[in-house]
């Protein structure tokens, strides 16, 4: 089972290598990952994606906030989260295969970026799903070079008009610093 | 006199001063006296200015001969004490040596600091001589650790590095400081607060699940208490003896946990695992609720971990969450400090008895091959007889209190232990999470330094100490009354039984050569002998003893000795190859070796 997490942490020097080398260490399989800035100034925001069990889950969580620069830990249900990425595909298209490609791009919402005699540059931005299902179609044509940020998550605001059933998880589960 | 005692209170007013200066005010104010090392030109300027201290008696520095054993040294001297303790090093290869020192004290819970010199900060990143990333080499394997290339940050960064080395689980805590920096002058202070906001060092929300701990032991009728280094770590071995007296509850140990209840106390059933007696192992593998205390179920305690305790309920009281649920999921988790939850447990418990629960163990002991080697007659020399004939001898002479023993790691490690009655909790200092040969001299000379009137014996495999024997040196350089046992065996002893178990005898890379121990020893300067038959132990154990100064012993002890009982790897903790023994004419047993 996939498992979204966040991560905040402090902005010192070697502190990305820090989280990274213990995932690593501690043999937890990371599928994705994706670092920015966080609404707090000095405090950076890590995404990353898990697979595992919830044993695996409670043991990431608990092994990652013992590090000293990780100031809080959330794991999220999917259900509850806004989930985007966004992603880079240049495709070699000529004259005569650009409408098709344009059909494709206008479908998915995308953007074309730069365009050249011989090559597109798409830019899309959604679900990853969203982009998995584009990036399949084009592979039809020439897939020249492709970069992807990995998912970013934020949970939804209080549930939006939903009644909650009282059976349900909360949709974040928060970890203050409690490394020893 | 440089310094004016004032100087050293933490709410000393802010002065200016070098960045090699903030490092000892640091370490003077947070109580350290000693310092293990050994000097290179990175860390120069702090030791020019180290002089001044060591002037005015201040702190005294330990040349060491290897810096791997200047980590031992401050581990021994953390673990004898309970407080932190201090190593440094120069850049590099200084740096490098302490790595396996760092993760013996990360394994096992030891509090240490450890002060690298690094290459001045414009160089950093250069491949400078004598250059090394040694904050991002012990990431994996220490609690935290610091690169400073600001003197301004320094003051802060020494105040955070006991801080953490200290509070909470403790652990190492490295701090590289660049040449530089110890160069530059800046303001210090230390009335600082400590504001980590991702270190939390004693969580605080077990209430509830006090209450649910304590219903699952007063109900339980065959109630099993395992008892790890955490017991020690929180100094609460008081509080685990009235507990178990109150309720009867037996109690088996980890192997750091050695000595959390005087191993002569009828409901002690000594250590479990690996190498623990079967009436231990299989009174985890009969309790209807294991009550684990301050340990976190490591390979060699659990066996196979699917048929670990799989009948009982199990209790985890633990500091550390991580530990919890990591090898064994408790049915009631109290995370927080045992100083607190094991008081707050005390009056919960009720007074119990567990008649036949108790009776069951005690037919279990009995059934078990007797351990009392010293009333056998012997005509070989064999290393149980030895372990217990340096006991009885020692604490003949000494009060048990009084008695610290180090080892190294092996087969003599796990017979220091099975035959060794230990009285109180931290007597033993061993690697027991890393399993680093080497470390029992070192261990055994800082804890000797930490505690000048203690009896310090360093118990060592023939292999093990081959590996840090230069410390001989700094021994007779100290002065230092430590008595040393090698139990020689020619082999690399644990390696070799198990090549005899599991890989059909063939000793690839165990047979060891060892060099006269009682020349070498002359040769330092240090009184020894050389022990070859049964009836020569206890003069030699009293002549070490009785000998102001160091002493050494070659114990020449009979070759392949197997360490029983034993789980092999993959077995379950009761499916154990039992000591072997002979039954005599009259119907007792005693162990064959």
């Amino acid at each position: 089972m996939k498992h979204i997490l966040a991560a905040w942490m402090r902005d010192r020097p070697g502190v990305l290598n820090r989280v990274t080398g213990l995932l690593s260490r501690r043999n937890f399989n990371i599928d994705s990952l994706q670092v920015s800035a966080s609404e707090e100034p000095g405090i950076s925001r890590m995404t990353f994606e898990v697979s595992g069990d919830d044993r695996t889950l409670e043991q990431v969580r608990s092994q990652l906030i013992k590090l000293v620069d990780v100031t809080r830990v959330e794991s999220f249900v999917q259900e509850a989260i806004v989930k985007r990425e966004l992603a880079l595909v240049r495709v070699a298209v000529g004259p005569e295969e650009r409408r098709q490609v344009l059909d494709l791009i206008q479908v998915f919402e995308a953007t074309v970026e730069d365009i050249s005699r011989t090559n597109m540059l798409i830019q899309i931005v959604g679900r990853e799903e969203k982009i998995d299902s584009l990036i399949g179609l084009l592979r039809d044509y020439h897939l020249l070079e492709m970069v992807r940020t990995g998912p970013v998550a934020i949970v939804r605001s209080a549930v939006a008009n939903v009644e909650p059933e009282p059976a349900l998880e909360p949709a974040r589960d928060t970890w203050q610093g409690g490394g020893v | 006199m440089h310094f004016s005692p004032d100087r050293f209170r933490t709410t000393a007013p802010p002065r200016r001063i070098t960045g090699s200066e903030m490092i000892w005010d640091a370490c003077v104010t947070e109580g350290v006296s000693i310092l293990f090392g050994h000097p290179g030109g990175a860390i120069l300027p702090a030791y020019d200015a180290l002089a001044m201290y060591e002037a005015d008696g201040l702190l005294h520095h330990v040349l060491v001969r290897h810096e791997q054993c200047a980590a031992h040294m401050a581990d021994g001297y953390a673990r004898s004490t309970g407080e932190v303790g201090v190593c440094v090093a120069t850049s590099g290869p200084g740096a490098t040596n302490l790595v396996t020192g760092i993760a013996t004290a990360q394994m096992d819970s030891v509090p240490i600091v450890c002060i690298t010199g690094q290459v001045p900060s414009p160089l950093l990143g250069t491949d400078a001589f004598q250059e090394a990333d040694i904050v991002g080499v012990t990431q994996p394997v220490c609690k935290h650790n610091y690169l400073v290339t600001d003197v301004a940050d320094l003051p802060m960064v020494m105040k955070e590095a006991f801080y953490i080395a200290r509070e909470g689980r403790p652990g190492p805590v490295l701090v590289d400081v660049c040449k530089d920096v110890q160069i530059a002058e800046g303001e210090f202070r230390y009335d600082m607060e400590v504001k980590l906001p991702g270190f939390d060092p004693y969580p605080a929300s077990w209430q509830d699940a006090l209450a649910q701990a304590a219903d699952l032991i007063n109900t339980a009728e065959a109630p099993l208490i395992m008892a790890g280094h955490g017991i020690h770590l929180a100094g609460v071995s008081d509080v685990l003896l009235r507990i178990v007296e109150k309720a009867e509850i037996p109690v088996v140990t980890t192997l750091l946990g050695t000595g959390n209840i005087t191993e002569t106390h009828p409901l002690s059933l000594g250590m479990g695992g690996m190498h623990g007696e079967a009436y231990a192992n299989e009174a985890v593998q009969a309790c209807d609720v294991l009550i684990a205390l301050g340990m976190r179920f490591d390979d060699r305690i659990t066996g196979r971990l699917d048929r670990f305790a799989k009948q009982a309920s199990v209790v985890h009281f633990e500091l550390d969450k991580a530990e919890v649920g990591k090898n064994v999921q408790p049915d009631v988790a109290v995370v927080g400090d045992l100083a607190k939850t094991l008081p707050a447990l005390e009056p919960l418990i009720h007074p119990n008895t567990h008649a036949e629960w108790l009776a069951s163990l005690t037919d279990r002991k009995l059934s078990s091959a007797g351990k009392d080697i010293l009333t056998f007659e012997l005509d070989e020399l064999v290393p149980p007889f030895v372990m217990r004939q340096i006991w009885s001898e020692t604490t003949n002479l000494r009060d048990p209190g009084d008695v610290l023993v180090a080892t190294d790691v092996g087969q003599h490690q796990m017979w220091e232990s099975q035959y060794f009655v230990h009285e109180r909790a931290g007597q033993l200092l061993t690697s027991g999470g890393l399993g680093t040969m080497g470390y029992g001299v070192p261990a055994a000379m800082g804890a000797q330094m930490a505690c000048p009137d203690k009896l310090v014996w360093a118990i060592v495999g023939d292999g093990g100490f081959q590996m840090t024997m230069q410390e001989l040196a700094t021994i007779q350089q100290e002065k230092l009354p430590v008595k040393i046992a090698i139990i020689n065996n020619g082999f690399l002893g644990m390696v070799r039984q198990w090549q005899q178990i599991f890989y059909d005898k063939r000793y690839v890379g165990t047979p060891v050569l060892s060099p006269d121990y009682v020349m070498l020893a002359a040769a330092y300067g240090i009184p020894a002998c050389k022990v070859e038959e049964p009836g020569q132990v206890a003069e030699a154990v009293r002549a070490a003893n009785t000998t102001d100064g160091p002493y050494l012993i070659d114990f020449q002890v009979k070759e392949e000795v197997n360490v029983y009982p034993m789980v092999a790897p993959g077995a379950a903790v009761d499916e154990l190859i039992r000591r072997p023994h002979i039954m005599q004419d009259h119907g007792g047993v005693v162990p064959a070796f």
